[in-house]
């Protein structure tokens, strides 16, 4: 590959903070500056209005020369409109609806992740370093929700595994557990007061080692080549194709490596109906509703659910010992 | 009030009660039913047969309060939107969520407690619609009261097919069957006997 490649993991650490910025970014704030500049001039609002066009730079980010997947699906995608108002993230809501709206002043950036246990060397993360130094992919993948509805994301992400192997993690790290930030003052949806969900936060989640190393697992930076809107998980969130949707976390802002299965957010809340595996999988149903079937968006009739998401040839033998029905 | 004025007022709350109905043609008009349009229908028509299942078990409680008498005179008819509403969230499921599946649908009813218990609501409305009509009043008799009295049951297992359908927040099914609750401590003599009246401010204001 021609990319260049730093080996030097310290890029990616906030402690040693990059002043290079990159191409992608570099252009994207020169058009916005310049965006500004002419709305200053033409609207004689001034400041204000360069403000205004600065403040969505994060969200229109553009990822261009993605390297295409062969995992990707050819089939229909779900409209950006779909993907972005249609959201399960408890942090701004428990109604699809509701994320979309109450995430809008959210701001992600800056941003940085904490690495922590069974590591070599604990360390921070930030945003910029990983936009740097990973080459993005596009990745469509089919997203099956637990709630028996499903749709089709053009992610735009890298392999978790890259990251993995640059963090070193040690021999006895055998899970790795993923938290999403915790601060009630930007996420609405978890002051008690308004919350209602009945979810323990900070919203966790985890993968037993041979998962997260898989090909399909994925961090994504965005969707439709386009930085990824905060009601899906801006800057950085998780994507699990074979999973149901709670596993894909969104917004991480920790990822800790463990000996120990860690504690996953919906299995707390009701173990009985969510397992720590979650697997996609049409034999086992909720205890409380059917999962041989599911409605992908935008269709009318509904559509049989396939074993793992349709992603058995890369993930089955992981499973091949596991009893599905008990770790379901 | 005169015949004539009753049958006025009985025809507003006529179409006042298919308000919902209109709105919801609306939103599918404008395209306004979301990303997942029958799943936008079965909730909306769900939440609607239950806010009717309300209005129509608060007419008894409120007259006694008011002291309207000519309040019951509307209660059949609101029940029958309960009715109406429960019959649309019912056929949603048969139609455009199931497809008419019908080896699906049974399995769905048999393995699943929330489907179950909206299934048995349901065919409790149906059983009380078919005995609303005058005649049907007249034939039962003394039947008629007590057959009639299964609207409470149902009200329960509609809220209770709420409660039993939600991943987590489950604020608003409570909400439902709060109301319930009071509505069904408001017909117990003791608690009636408690509950200040409120007859001769309304017989001051004389509707």
């Amino acid at each position: 590959m021609l990319i260049k490649r730093s080996n030097d993991i310290e890029q990616l650490s906030g402690i040693s903070p990059s002043e290079i910025t990159s191409k992608e970014v570099y252009q994207s704030r020169r058009r916005f500056l310049l965006g500004g500049a002419a709305l200053a001039v033409g609207s004689g609002l001034g400041i204000t209005s360069m403000l205004a066009t600065q403040k969505v730079s994060h969200a229109a980010t553009k990822f261009n020369n993605l390297i295409k997947s062969p995992f990707n699906t050819d089939e229909t995608r779900t409209p950006y409109k779909d993907v972005t108002t249609y959201n399960n993230f408890y942090e701004f809501g428990t109604s699809k609806a509701s994320p979309a709206g109450m995430s809008k002043n959210f701001k992600a950036e800056p941003w940085t992740i904490a690495v922590t246990g069974e590591v070599e060397k604990p360390l921070t993360l930030d945003m910029e370093g990983i936009l740097k130094r990973y080459t993005m992919e596009e990745r469509i993948y089919r997203l099956r929700c637990v709630e028996a509805w499903s749709m089709v994301v053009p992610w735009v992400g890298f392999p978790l595994a890259s990251l993995i192997k640059d963090l070193k993690p040690t021999s006895k790290a055998r899970y790795v557990a993923f938290r999403t930030l915790h601060d009630p003052k930007r996420m609405a949806g978890q002051r008690t007061s308004l919350s209602g969900s009945g979810l323990d936060w900070p919203y966790r989640e985890g993968l037993r080692m041979d998962e997260a190393m898989s090909p399909l697992t994925i961090l994504a930076v965005g969707l439709y080549g386009e930085a990824l809107p905060n009601q899906n998980g801006a800057p950085i969130r998780l994507v699990v194709p074979w999973k149901y949707g709670f596993k894909s976390i969104k917004s991480i802002v920790s990822i800790e490596f463990t000996e120990k299965q860690p504690e996953t957010t919906w299995e707390m809340l009701a173990p009985k109906e969510y397992g720590f595996y979650a697997n996609v999988n049409p034999e086992v149903d909720h205890p409380r509703w059917s999962q041989s079937r599911e409605r992908r968006l935008g269709e009318f009739r509904k559509r049989k659910t396939l074993m793992f998401n349709g992603y058995a040839e890369q993930v089955a033998s992981m499973y091949k010992d596991l009893d599905m029905k008990k770790f379901f | 009030m005169t015949n004539k004025q009753i049958t006025l007022i009985k025809t507003a709350v006529f179409f006042l009660a298919l308000a919902p109905f209109y709105l919801l043609l609306l939103y599918a008009w404008n395209n306004e039913l979301g990303a997942n349009p029958i799943e936008t229908i079965t909730h909306y028509t769900g939440i609607w047969t239950l806010r009717f299942l309300v209005i129509t078990l608060a007419i008894a409680p409120l007259r006694r309060l008011t002291g309207q008498a000519i309040l019951i005179r509307f209660r059949r008819m609101l029940g029958l939107f309960t009715f109406f509403y429960a019959s649309m969230h019912f056929l949603t499921y048969i139609w455009l969520d199931q497809y008419f599946d019908w080896p699906f649908i049974v399995e769905d009813i048999v393995e699943h407690p929330y489907v179950i218990v909206g299934f048995t609501a349901y065919l409790v409305l149906l059983l009380l619609a078919v005995t609303s009509p005058r005649f049907m009043v007249r034939k039962l008799g003394k039947t008629w009261k007590k057959l009639h009295r299964l609207i409470y049951p149902a009200a329960f297992l509609a809220s209770f097919h709420f409660i039993w359908l939600v991943k987590s927040d489950i604020r608003e099914p409570l909400l439902y069957f709060a109301l319930f609750s009071i509505l069904m401590l408001l017909r117990i003599p003791a608690v009636q006997e408690k509950t200040p009246l409120l007859t001769s401010w309304f017989r001051s204001v004389k509707v």
